[in-house]
């Protein structure tokens, strides 16, 4: 065991059991997988993704380039940092072998977010963060406070001294005294991943599987935070010096030595010895010593720092300076390290320092430029982008008392000041065998790489990033960035200040798509759209489709019926005797003022300022192509007032197109567009009896054919409640619209089944609505068209107005394409078997005499767009977009079905009643 | 249409089916709002128009766009530079449109019923904001969205009218259609409060 008495800070009173590769370890709450495995002395069994070569914990945080582990209880994740995955009861992981599994089964757990509006973000719970979010709190502004760890304080090991008492007693005083401000929300476990204009940020809240609520808590919480000023106080990631076999195990980064014993109380090695070019290591290698450990520095600069090598000989901590260390020996794990002049120092534990690259990846997100800093060997935030601070070690501030006061301004809390500091030198690596200096751990990417990729002629660091992989990986080389630049820069002989970084983006660490997707999943996932009637389809046992948003019913099967039989039982319903159908869901807009008529005029293709007060006009819309967009009725209302109806999918649209039209080109029409589709319900009766059903539900109407005649409409009243009933018919049967306030849907409705009781009346579905008008030839726009087809082509030349100096479409008509006699046309097919049901879609090509398909290319005539059996026809019949079509009427063509050609007739768009004989009932 | 007699024909509420389970959720209290009458107004804002209007309804129509004003028996919302919902839970819905129309004709404007396009929920509860901050965007801090405002905003993917009647007290509108999604979101939501 590696776990040192003293320090930490895990709950050593209770344990956790987690299983890694099998095996299993106890831990402490606190832990992180990777603290439990240092302290049982295992690493995780991980290669690399290239080379295939051992990779042990080389970070203590998300800067880890190494640690990757599967968790495969209780949820699979792939991918995952061992550093950064909590050690909870029960959790299972094993090591990754270059590449995660992603779970297979659907993931219970419950994940959202939450939308929050501030007047400060801190990014960064470090003293830092602390001491700016309690500056403006007590300024009295609205705080937002996230930190990625578990616990506030950032990079403070309990050690240090502020205000003239420990660090941890002040952090608790800030965290209490943001705690009592309403206007302060501080989230822990919550990560800044991604950073926006105009202050939005998004941050990822762990919260935690709870083993007994599973699927109850959210698991992980999105926050989409909107500050007024954001401030990134996100620290600062040590960087190692890359040295030979550099990614053996065992090699850690200085820091996370330091936070894993504070932290988790876990010694990482017992002979250690530390590289570094730095002062900050030595912090590390004196709290190392003290926890038992035999510690040597090597000091790559001339001299060692006057305070820290007083410090160390006063314990026993060998310092050497001017020395480096080369490379690893070792198999596994490392045995020894070798320094600069070939002594091979035997060591269980190599601590790298190569100098502190500060977190500007939330400030790199919103475009911030960074600039060199020699001093430092790192990029830093340069030019000031509005709204954005950056503030502490994420500034290249290092020194705690320095920290503080840029933090706090005049009334910063006090640390003492380090004495006898020495300043880095900055050196990216050592001397050795470029081939086996491994620069990008992750992705097994070495000098040698960086150099092929220099000889290749690449010199930005943007495109030796991608020739290289280098900073690619899961850490987006939080550790291998600089260093990557800093060797271009060697090899390219340039200044590293002349070279532009690479720019980073959200996120920061890698998110689930799970926790992104939040409460839109199952019901949720698109808002689904109801009528007023939806209840009762429910009850009457209705199969539903999605018409865009909306469930609408399809068909009403009753038991032991198909799909097929429901419809031609509720078809022959319609044809016989009555049906009804939910029809609400049709677009609706009311349509007011003056200059009404002139905007309909020019958007239909038909002619509707004619239409007299009273009466109904089937109209045509068409896009400038002159291809049909949408179709549906209009009523005129008053001598100012129409009311226009839509296709169900296509009511927003065709509502923004108008107003479109009316907002940017037609800006002197006084016409004004008011959506009612949710305020009217529409119940659609048809059939011969329909005229029965709805004189005995509204006795105040007279319904005769001469008193309402086709295409009318009449207002009237049930019950007190105003009802519009219209004479719309879309089976070609005599057919009426009853139209009513939603509110009172359901009593309509259920009045209207009352009274077609005696008359067998049966509600029907859009499937059964699809084949009555497919056997009249009417078409459904975005069916039987698909944005290519003209009025024309679905023989509907008579709705095209020859008398209107201009249309919405009007002048494409006059391009000689859509003159063409062999343009596509709607025209109606009968399998001449009388029995097979072409499948939509079916391409249709020319009579084969001798009963086979010719070698391709095949001439294609065109295609099936509608297909049906028909009650009425006691057949099956479709619809088709067929080259020069009318023209072939009586002609019989080939249909290619799984292999067969299926022979059938063409014949008028019209099957049924062409006379409009039932019209009238 | 004055002579009409009293409707007596059943009105049910869109979310009727739904009533048990807004009502479950302990931490904001959900109630389905009685139907009013409205119409949407639209009319020219510069000139005399909406003191017309303002006459015949019986109280100012609000000045600026995304605020409310009381209305004796309801509410006149500005929904933009040229729009208003007008609500009345004493009208009968056609009278009412009939009312605001007359008025607004004579200056170019017009008045449609849509009493029943929109339906309405009222939130009340120390976290109601809460509630609502887990699926609109819209900044809905009290200082931000005090009594008096309204917005036309999403809450999830539908869209809503949010209105402030208080701290701890907000309505919001949504089209019939939509309702029971959004009922939905906001009981999914308040699963964790």
């Amino acid at each position: 065991m590696s776990r040192v008495p003293g320090f930490g800070r895990i709950d050593r009173s209770r344990t956790v059991t987690i299983t890694v590769d099998g095996v299993p370890y106890t831990g402490h709450p606190g832990d992180t997988v990777a603290s439990v495995l240092l302290a049982h002395d295992v690493h995780p069994r991980t290669t690399s993704v290239k080379y295939g070569r051992p990779r042990g914990i080389t970070g203590a945080w998300t800067e880890d380039p190494t640690g990757l582990i599967q968790v495969e209880e209780p949820f699979p994740e792939p991918m995952l940092l061992a550093t950064t995955v909590e050690a909870t009861d029960g959790l299972v992981v094993r090591g990754v072998n270059g590449q995660g599994r992603l779970a297979e089964v659907a993931d219970t757990a419950r994940y959202d977010r939450r939308h929050h509006h501030c007047d400060v973000l801190v990014v960064g719970a470090g003293p830092a963060g602390l001491v700016a979010a309690r500056a403006a709190a007590r300024r009295g502004e609205s705080v937002v406070l996230v930190d990625d760890r578990a616990d506030p304080g950032g990079t403070l090991t309990g050690t240090e001294t502020i205000d003239g008492e420990p660090s941890p007693a002040f952090v608790a005083d800030v965290v209490a005294e943001l705690a009592d401000q309403p206007e302060v929300t501080h989230l822990q476990r919550t990560t800044a991943f991604g950073h926006y204009d105009d202050g939005f940020v998004l941050a990822l809240e762990r919260r935690g599987d709870s083993v007994d609520g599973y699927g109850l808590r959210t698991r992980q919480r999105v926050h989409r935070i909107r500050a007024s000023r954001v401030v990134v106080a996100a620290g600062a990631i040590e960087r190692p010096v890359v040295i030979e076999d550099g990614d053996r195990p065992g090699v850690v980064l200085a820091s996370a030595a330091r936070d894993l014993l504070h932290r988790h109380g876990v010694l990482v090695g017992r002979e250690v010895v530390v590289f570094t070019t730095n002062d900050s290591a030595y912090a590390a290698a004196l709290d190392l010593h003290e926890a038992g450990a035999g510690v040597r520095v090597l000091d790559a600069r001339d001299e060692a720092p006057r305070g820290w090598a007083r410090a160390c000989a006063e314990r026993g901590v060998a310092v050497t300076p001017a020395a480096t260390v080369r490379g690893t020996r070792g198999e596994e794990r490392i045995t020894a390290a070798v320094t600069g002049d070939g002594t091979e120092i035997p060591c269980d534990l190599l601590l790298l320092s190569g100098g502190w690259t500060p977190a500007a990846h939330l400030v790199s997100h919103v475009g911030g430029a960074l600039t060199y800093d020699e001093t430092l060997g790192a990029f830093v935030f340069g030019e000031p982008v509005a709204g954005v601070e950056v503030i502490g070690a994420a500034n290249g501030t290092l020194a705690l008392a320095d920290v503080l006061r840029e933090a706090g301004g005049a009334g910063a809390p006090h640390a003492p000041a380090e004495d006898d500091g020495a300043p880095p030198r900055v050196l990216w690596r050592t001397e050795g065998d470029p081939a086996r200096q491994f620069v990008d751990v992750a992705r097994d990417a070495t000098v040698a790489d960086i150099a092929r990729a220099v000889g290749a002629g690449l010199t930005h660091p943007e495109h030796v990033k991608r020739y290289t992989t280098i900073g690619t990986a899961h850490d987006q080389g939080r550790t291998s960035g600089m260093l990557a630049i800093g060797i271009l820069a060697e090899l390219t002989g340039r200044p590293v200040a002349a070279m532009r970084p690479t720019t980073f983006r959200p996120p920061f660490v890698p998110v689930a798509f799970a926790a992104l997707a939040g409460r839109e999943r199952g019901d949720l996932f698109d808002p689904v759209r109801t009528t007023p009637l939806h209840a009762w389809h429910v009850a009457a046992g209705a199969e539903f489709e999605d018409v865009g948003q909306w469930k609408r019913a399809r068909h009403y099967p009753r038991a032991g019926e198909d799909m097929t039989a429901a419809v031609l039982r509720e078809c022959a319903a319609v044809r016989t005797s009555v049906g009804i159908m939910d029809a609400s869901t049709l677009g609706t807009i009311d349509v007011r003022g003056p200059d009404a008529p002139v905007l309909l005029d020019r958007l239909y293709t038909n002619m509707m300022s004619s239409l007299k007060v009273g009466r109904v006009r089937y109209g045509v819309m068409c896009g400038n192509d002159g291809m049909v967009r949408d179709d549906g009725t209009v009523l005129r209302l008053a001598e100012n007032r129409y009311l226009v109806t839509t296709t169900t999918g296509n009511a927003a649209a065709v509502l923004d197109s108008m107003e479109e039209w009316l907002q940017t080109e037609w800006t002197d029409l006084r016409v004004r567009l008011t959506s009612v589709t949710d305020h009217w319900s529409i119940a659609a009766v048809a059939g011969p009896r329909s005229r029965d059903v709805i004189g005995a539900v509204f006795g105040d109407l007279d319904v005769s054919n001469d008193a309402f005649g086709f295409m009318t409409w009449q207002d009237t009243v049930l019950d007190g409640t105003p009802v519009r009933v219209a004479r719309i018919s879309f089976s070609g049967e005599l057919a009426f619209e009853v139209s009513v306030a939603s509110g009172y849907a359901s009593a309509v409705w259920a009045r209207l089944l009352a009274a077609g009781q005696a008359y067998g009346i049966t509600p029907y579905g859009t499937e059964t609505m699809h084949v009555l008008r497919a056997e009249k030839g009417y078409p459904i726009i975005g069916q039987d068209t698909d944005g290519t087809v003209s009025p024309h082509d679905l023989g509907m030349s008579w709705a095209v107005s020859a008398k209107k100096d201009d249309f919405v479409g009007k002048r494409s008509y006059t391009r000689p394409e859509n003159r063409n006699p062999l343009r596509k046309q709607l025209v109606s097919l009968l399998p001449t078997d009388a029995a097979t049901k072409l499948p939509e879609g079916s391409q249709i090509v020319g009579f084969c005499a001798d009963g086979r398909l010719p070698a391709p290319p095949v001439p294609m005539l065109g295609h099936v767009t509608s297909s049906y059996h028909s009650a009425e026809l006691a057949r099956p019949f479709a619809l088709a977009l067929v080259k020069g079509g009318r023209d072939r009427v009586g002609e019989v063509v080939h249909v290619p079905v799984e292999g067969e050609l299926v022979p059938a007739l063409i014949g008028s768009s019209v099957l049924v009643d062409p006379e409009g004989a039932r019209r009238d009932g | 249409m004055a002579d009409l007699p009293v409707p007596t024909l059943p009105w049910a509420h869109p979310l009727e089916s739904r009533r048990a389970r807004l009502e479950d959720v302990s931490a904001v209290r959900q109630e389905l709002s009685a139907p009013v009458a409205a119409v949407d107004l639209r009319l020219d804002p510069a000139g005399a128009g909406p003191a017309a209007v303002a006459a015949v309804v019986g109280g100012p129509l609000p000045e600026r766009p995304d605020t409310w004003t009381a209305l004796p028996a309801g509410l006149a919302l500005r929904l933009g530079p040229d729009e208003w919902l007008l609500t009345s839970s004493r009208a009968r819905p056609e009278d009412w449109e009939f009312g605001v129309d007359e008025a607004a004709l004579a200056h170019g404007g017009s008045a449609v019923d849509v009493s029943a396009q929109r339906t309405s929920l009222r939130l009340r509860g120390q976290r109601a904001r809460d509630l609502l901050a887990s699926c609109c965007a819209l900044d809905l801090r009290p200082a931000s969205f005090p009594r008096g405002r309204c917005a036309q905003t999403l809450l999830g993917q539908s869209a809503v009218l949010l209105v402030a009647h208080d701290t701890d007290d907000l309505q919001l509108f949504v089209r019939t259609s939509f309702a029971g999604y959004v009922a939905d979101l906001l009981v999914d939501a308040a699963h964790d409060f």
